[in-house]
């Protein structure tokens, strides 16, 4: 009847005012508004080529051959109610954290060694500065070879990911701290302890600060391809890991589970990121945030 | 009033009324309200206020880096910028020497001064070079041409922009707190430096300062600008003669030309704050 | 130890004897400072007024015991200098206050560096924190503060230590005119309630004029002692009213005509041809008799 469409309408009228007027909220200004939409569009140009192979007529070459959105979703539902899935992070997850501890508890006395002290820095640096270019993955035979267990291997090639990194970011902040700061310290009678304690350990946190922001993301970077590298092993005390749920659906040709894995490591370093940014920002309070 | 001889003296600026509105989202804030300033041909005027009350978008527009909402600018009779964001091309008429340096620091200082010239292809390479080193002794530059910017003091850094600016023969010299970061001492040389380019080109000035000090050393006309919007609130007729130099700084005529012009900025900068305190 | 701060032990007498110092290796060395030598008598304002180089910074740096000279001995009462201490506090232009510290925290640093009592050091800090008018600002991070305040917390920081002499190297520039006023009244008086030896250096006459008790004009590098001029006006003065004295008008021009010849060198630098075109601006420049004019 006329009125019953008349009220639909009105209704939907007023549906699509509530919709436009949440979008032009002040939260969803130019930048937020472009960042969705460009979203939206890759997401659609990856389902088209995927299903399809070409985008709008014109042959895309690879594309056909990428799972589309929605099996990845579908198979990500599925392994969300799998156990394993869960114990993969897990697994990831302790590694990082070990690797990336012991990176930092070591990198950081070692940095500080190499500013304060030039013998320190004659003897240690040019060695440190050698081995640096290995890339961490390259020591994974050797170090399979050297540690006792294949976990442990694995953590120390996590460990090297973090811990450069660290050291330089250490040694820079250290060798870059006002010299007046340290001058107005010895003036007001400070003894060398108390000015390392107050004054260099504090001018240094925000340098070790960014070295564990930048090197919490490499360690993730390296515990993937570790994993990949050293295979599943079997037992569920060492192997396994979002890399090797990686390599092993590649294996076992589950396509869709390898985009899982991608997104789920993704989300699993922004996540570790936040965490080491929200400790650095608590261990600094008096740096400026904009 | 020793000037360099030339026919016609060029470089009187009108400015008439002239209104700038900023609207950053709606928030229509008001930079120049009606402001109104003659200044004649081959003269400095100084203009001081409190901070951020847009001296430097008066600056700009006549620098022709934006238009107006209303009003005018004239240079010489002929419209710089006007209503309806009418704006003249940016030509040599008018330059701008700024705070904080905009020499390039890949080129040798005198690339830096023969670049305008050469990029508007105006000169050739060689003319233009030959002119700026001209220049460059003059200005007491000589034998830094083939030096690097970077391997100056400040000082130094801001007298090689202003021979640059002065490359292009320019009827008024735009300058926005040019000394600002330099100490005292520097700052009254430099001061005497340009008081001798300015004797021997008679170029109009338009100098844009903190220091009141400077202002009334240098300028014929101290301009003293209300807080935000911009109005010339008060205008000081700087009697003292040219040429002039620093001895100028312990008569009581400076003293208290000075001493006027303090209080009346002190004026506005309460003025300023207070309304400061009431937005904030 | 009294929290009474006004009962402070007495400045102490500054002396440089022919101090050079010069940097480079031998057959190549830059000198900064040649044969300087002045006293800056105990409780007293002596400031230093020259051109910007390396020189007046380098003898802060060698006062304070930073830097030891390259010959010419620096004592303090009579004791030479033999490296930093708390009997020499620098304010600097830039602000060297930690700044992972709150302002409280600045301020105790001293005393608390040195083992003092913790309730003591506390109970002085009040009371600086007071006198510096920054108790309401002690928990704020130096980054928190204002430019003015920035100072105000370094002097208080230095204060607290009771140094003998306090030297303080341009701390008041790069701030704006009116805070730039406030700060010279307000450390004028400070320095009036709490006495010591103050040496002071700027580039800015009126400035000198207005706190020194003797002023040492400073020639170009290599530096040493241009001129002494002791300025006998009474104190307190007032920055707005000085200069209407002839006796700080003359004083002024006598610094000046001084100054404005180290600064002429200072900007030659060594290049003939600007020193050529000083020459020639010098010989048109006319006579400083310009305050005839009334």
């Amino acid at each position: 009847m006329a009125s019953d469409v008349i009220v639909t309408h009105a209704s939907l009228g007023q549906r699509k005012g509530f919709l436009a007027k949440w979008f032009t909220r002040p939260e969803f200004n130019s930048s937020t508004r472009r960042g969705i939409i460009s979203f939206v569009v890759a997401l659609v140009l990856w389902e088209l080529g995927s299903k399809s192979g070409a985008w709008f007529g014109v042959d895309v070459p690879v594309i056909g051959a990428v799972p589309a959105p929605d099996t990845v979703i579908a198979a990500w539902i599925k392994l969300i109610g799998d156990p394993g899935y869960w114990q993969s992070w897990l697994q990831s997850v302790i590694r990082v954290a070990i690797g990336f501890s012991a990176a930092t508890i070591v990198a950081v006395p070692f940095g500080l060694a190499l500013s304060s002290n030039p013998n320190v820095r004659s003897f240690a640096f040019p060695v440190f500065e050698l081995l640096r270019p290995i890339p961490p993955l390259a020591w994974v035979p050797a170090s399979i070879i050297f540690w006792p267990t294949q976990e442990l291997s694995i953590d120390f090639v996590i460990f090297l990911g973090g811990f450069y990194t660290i050291v330089l970011n250490v040694l820079g902040g250290a060798d870059s701290i006002d010299p007046r700061l340290i001058q107005a310290a010895r003036s007001m009678g400070a003894s060398p302890w108390n000015i390392f304690r107050r004054i260099v350990l504090p001018a240094v946190l925000p340098s070790i600060g960014v070295g564990m922001e930048v090197g919490i993301g490499i360690t993730w970077e390296v515990v993937v391809a570790a994993e990949m590298i050293s295979g599943g092993g079997g037992a569920s005390s060492s192997g396994g890991g979002l890399g090797f749920l990686i390599w092993n659906s590649y294996i076992g040709g589950a396509y869709p589970n390898i985009i899982v894995g991608m997104i789920s490591i993704g989300i699993a370093g922004y996540l570790s990121s936040a965490l080491v940014r929200l400790c650095v920002h608590r261990l600094t309070p008096w740096l400026k945030r904009s | 009033m020793m000037l360099a001889a030339s026919p016609t003296r060029r470089g009187a600026l009108e400015i008439a009324d002239a209104v700038k509105i900023y609207d950053p989202q709606g928030a229509r804030i008001p930079a120049l309200d009606h402001c109104s300033l003659s200044i004649p041909a081959g003269e400095i005027c100084m203009i001081v206020g409190p901070s951020g009350c847009g001296k430097t978008t008066l600056l700009n527009a006549i620098a022709g880096f934006h238009g107006l909402e209303g009003g005018a600018i004239y240079l010489d009779g002929e419209m710089l910028c006007g209503p309806e964001r009418a704006v003249a091309p940016i030509d040599c008429s008018r330059v701008v020497v700024f705070q904080n340096g905009a020499l390039f620091p890949w080129k040798t200082n005198l690339e830096n001064v023969a670049f305008g010239p050469i990029v508007q292809k105006r000169l050739s390479r060689a003319e233009a070079h030959d002119k700026a080193r001209r220049l460059m002794v003059d200005a007491g530059l000589g034998g830094y041409e083939n030096k690097y910017p970077g391997e100056l003091s400040s000082g130094l850094q801001r007298r090689v922009e202003i021979v640059r600016a002065l490359m292009n023969d320019p009827a008024v010299l735009l300058l926005d707190e040019p000394y600002r970061a330099l100490d005292a001492l520097s700052k009254s040389v430099m001061h005497e430096a340009l008081l001798q380019t300015y004797y021997r080109t008679g170029v109009t000035i338009f100098f844009i300062t903190h220091d009141l000090e400077e202002a009334v050393f240098l300028g014929h006309q101290v301009v003293v600008m209300t807080s935000r919007p911009c109005r010339p609130k008060k205008i000081f007729e700087i009697d003292i003669p040219h040429p002039r130099d620093y001895g100028v700084l312990t008569s009581r005529r400076f003293r208290e030309l000075a001493a006027a012009v303090s209080a009346c900025v002190n004026e506005e900068a309460v003025k300023a704050l207070a309304l400061g305190e009431k937005e904030g | 130890m009294t929290t009474n701060i006004s009962q402070e032990k007495p400045g102490g007498e500054l002396e440089l004897r022919g101090v050079s110092k010069s940097y480079g290796p031998p057959h190549l060395a830059t000198g900064v400072i040649r044969d300087c030598s002045f006293v800056a008598e105990a409780n007293k304002f002596t400031v230093m007024i020259g051109p910007s180089g390396a020189g007046k910074s380098t003898l802060v740096r060698l006062i304070a015991g930073y830097e030891k000279p390259s010959a010419g001995e620096i004592f303090v009462d009579g004791r030479p200098v033999t490296g930093p201490g708390p009997d020499r506090l620098v304010v600097f232009q830039e602000s060297a206050l930690f700044p992972w510290m709150t302002t409280k925290e600045n301020i105790v640093y001293g005393p608390r560096a040195q083992g003092e009592v913790r309730r003591e050091s506390d109970a002085l800090a009040a009371a600086l924190l007071e006198k510096v008018g920054l108790t309401a600002f002690c928990g704020r991070y130096p980054s928190q503060l204002s430019g003015g305040m920035q100072r105000r917390a370094e002097l208080a920081r230095a204060l607290i230590n009771r140094p003998r002499v306090m030297i303080l190297d341009e701390p008041f520039r790069g701030l704006d005119a009116m805070t730039k006023k406030l700060m010279l009244e307000y450390y004028a008086r400070l320095s009036e309630e709490l006495p010591r030896t103050n040496l002071f250096i700027t580039t800015d006459i009126d400035e000198a004029i207005f706190l020194a008790d003797r002023l040492l004009v400073m020639s170009h590098i290599p530096t040493n002692v241009r001129a002494a001029i002791d300025v006998d006006l009474a104190k307190p003065r007032n920055l707005d009213a000085i200069f209407r004295d002839d006796r700080a008008n003359a004083i002024k021009r006598e610094a000046l005509s001084l100054l404005h010849e180290e600064s002429m060198k200072a900007y030659a630098g060594g290049s003939k041809a600007a020193a050529d075109f000083i020459e020639a601006y010098r010989r048109r420049v006319s006579t400083p008799e310009a305050d005839i004019i009334s």
